[in-house]
């Protein structure tokens, strides 16, 4: 087991596109890192390079204590797991299992013995004797994770492992595979592009945007204090309400009139934006006290809540996260305020946050 | 079409469900359209069916009028002059055939041994200019091949490539690598890289990889992609004439050809060496229908 140390990664293919502009991470050994952003952000390059299967413009990666560098990917002692399972497709469930093992030249015993514990860890017993093309895609994915166990890797890599399969069935592996993590300790770098995957399974996610690092922290930090407006925008469904605020009398306010308590240290003469999440605001009866008037424009009924999309007279709508018991009828005159701490600003000019 | 044909010859009892309108409409159809078959079936195969026929009678029943089709006296007088001089040894024409299998089959050989890794690094490396190198290759299969017969004669003379089995081979391997590419990079491209990818993390290196991996899962790919590319070398005519002169360099179509002309033509002689030259390439082809069939629909391998 190993912590990872990406310093400076840039990465730049021959025909000029650039995949990565400058990505630095310092993975914990035993941490359960993710790697989260929109395709084309330069994340399944980074954990590419990490494995040795694309070769960094420049930039170091440390696995552990050795410069892995110029260590082709066999040398790494990783072990890697595809969107796509890649299993060998001649091969039965075993003898992928072994196939590693094998490759490396460890006495039969040995190789039996460790397929026969990831195969009991995987709950693979009756797959075993099967060849992938007879295995249904949650069971190859079984089977693929199974095989990067065989390895007893230094660092296990994710690239988007359960983008493949039905919804249901995403939620019991990302259980699996957390749970399997935390039962090995190995370090694990995971990508992916959907944000509930890695609000849920990480220990620290980094938010990674045209080949550039927005923001690491934990999921609560990432979810709480977005580090940019691309942050703000990118973490949580619905996503924040981002508004236009100006600074007056000592509060925020929208444009609509909506009051927000302001964080400390405010910069003065910029053009301010608040980042304000869908359930730290209310939807009221008209004239309440605290809120501004406000229409509803549409209501989307989740069974467990309900999403309100609010018109206060700000130029943009905003998004209520309510109770399922809290009703109000589309077109509904209502009332709207702000009832959460104080929240993140951006400035709308270098999108980053300032207070 | 397939279908209607069907339904015209089909009278089991689930027919019986469907409404007779659009039964007698289909019926009526497809007797029109099978008679139409009929007639383009004729047509098409007539030919060789003659080619066939002339084969196999004696020289009085060739020359016959009128025209005999079926009560003929049945010879292999002129297949055993098609291997077999009439002095003894072997004829002329057994040895343009060998000229042909060692000229086509080096040549494929050639192609598919070049054709197949560069089809390789073309899907899974990322080189600059790719769209435009690609485009380059294919482009050499833009003009007809008689375009540059004269130059390319010229060349050969300077490198006494004239009336050489080399030459050929060369020219048949220039034209069909280009061709090996385009088809072998469609093929590669459906087979997932991270098979590759997979195997590089297990221990293996690159090529040790394709080689053990994604090859394989290519073979299919690769005989249809053969199949073509020896057509192309077995049939070609127009450099294999101008190229060649003497008869034990030259390959069997300018020398079925050469049969032709002179005071008498002796059709039976050639229409027994059409057909050996024909034969090759069916039963070829018919060894590897199977990965004929799975290479046009690669596509269906399981991702």
């Amino acid at each position: 087991m190993a912590g990872i140390e990406v310093t400076t990664l840039h990465k730049r293919y021959p025909d000029g596109t650039v995949a990565v502009e400058q990505v630095d991470l310092s993975i914990g050994d035993g941490e359960l890192f993710v790697m989260l952003g929109p395709s084309g952000c330069g994340k399944t390059t980074t954990l590419r390079a990490i494995a040795g299967l694309e070769r960094q413009t420049s930039g170091d990666i440390r696995i552990g204590d050795t410069l892995v560098n110029d260590l082709p990917p066999a040398e790494r002692d990783i072990a890697m797991v595809f969107q796509f399972y890649a299993l060998y497709p001649h091969l039965r469930t075993r003898d992928n299992l072994a196939f590693p093992l094998r490759a490396e030249g460890l006495p039969k015993a040995e190789v039996q013995e460790r397929v026969d514990e990831a195969a009991r860890l995987m709950r693979l017993g009756p797959l075993l004797d099967r060849r992938p093309h007879r295995l249904s895609g949650g069971e190859q994915q079984r089977v693929a994770l199974a095989r990067a166990l065989v390895r007893r890797p230094r660092a296990f890599l994710m690239d988007e492992p359960l983008t493949n399969l039905d919804a249901e069935l995403r939620a019991d592996m990302r259980t699996e595979i957390k749970h399997l993590q935390g039962e090995l300790g190995t370090t694990m770098v995971y990508v992916t592009h959907d944000q509930v995957e890695a609000m849920s399974l990480g220990h620290r996610i980094a938010i990674l945007n045209k080949g550039r690092v927005e923001q690491i922290g934990t999921p609560l930090e990432v979810y709480d204090r977005p580090a940019s407006l691309f942050c703000a925008a990118f973490i949580g469904s619905p996503p924040m309400n981002l508004i236009e605020v100006e600074v007056a009398d000592g509060k925020l306010r929208s444009q609509g009139g909506l009051v927000l308590t302001p964080p400390p240290g405010l910069p003065r003469d910029r053009r301010l934006v608040a980042g304000v999440r869908p359930e730290a605001l209310e939807v009221t009866e008209p004239g309440a006290e605290g809120s501004v008037p406000a229409r509803v424009v549409s209501a989307e009924w989740l069974g467990d809540e309900i999403i309100y999309v609010v018109d206060h007279g700000g130029q943009r709508d905003v998004r209520v996260r309510m109770a399922p018991t809290v009703r109000f009828a589309a077109d509904a005159p209502v009332g709207l305020r702000h009832t959460g701490g104080p929240p993140p600003v951006y400035d709308v000019d270098t999108e980053e946050l300032v207070a | 079409m397939a279908v209607s044909v069907n339904e015209a010859v089909s009278t089991g009892p689930g027919r019986d469900h469907t409404p007779s309108t659009r039964r007698r409409g289909g019926r009526g159809r497809s007797v029109l359209e099978v008679a139409l078959l009929t007639v383009l079936a004729v047509v098409m195969l007539f030919p060789v069916l003659w080619m066939i026929e002339t084969s196999i009678k004696e020289n009085r029943d060739v020359y016959a009028i009128p025209a005999k089709f079926f009560d003929f006296k049945v010879t292999l007088d002129h297949f055993k002059d098609v291997f077999a001089a009439s002095g003894g040894g072997r004829s002329a024409l057994s040895v343009s055939f060998l000229n042909s299998v060692v000229v086509a089959g080096v040549s494929t050989a050639l192609a598919t041994v070049l054709g197949v890794p560069a089809a390789w690094a073309y899907s899974r490396f990322s080189v600059k200019a790719k769209k435009d190198q690609l485009f380059f290759i294919l482009s050499t299969r833009f003009m007809p091949p008689v375009v540059v017969v004269i130059p390319i004669f010229l060349m050969y003379r300077q490198l006494g490539l004239i009336d050489n089995k080399l030459g050929l081979i060369l020219i048949y391997t220039a034209f069909n690598v280009p061709f090996t590419i385009w088809m072998m990079k469609g093929f590669v491209d459906e087979v997932p890289a991270e098979y590759e990818d997979a195997a590089m993390l297990d221990g293996y290196t690159r090529l040790q990889a394709f080689w053990k991996f994604t090859l394989p899962l290519l073979l299919p790919g690769i005989a249809a992609t053969a199949v073509f590319a020896l057509i192309f070398s077995w049939n070609e005519f127009v450099f294999a004439i101008f190229l060649t002169s003497s008869d034990s360099v030259r390959t069997a179509p300018p020398a079925i050809a050469g049969l032709i002309g002179g005071t008498t033509v002796d059709w039976g002689l050639v229409a027994a060496a059409s057909v050996v030259f024909a034969l090759p390439v069916l039963v070829f082809a018919y060894l590897v229908r199977k990965h004929l069939v799975a290479g046009v629909t690669l596509g269906a391998v399981r991702r």
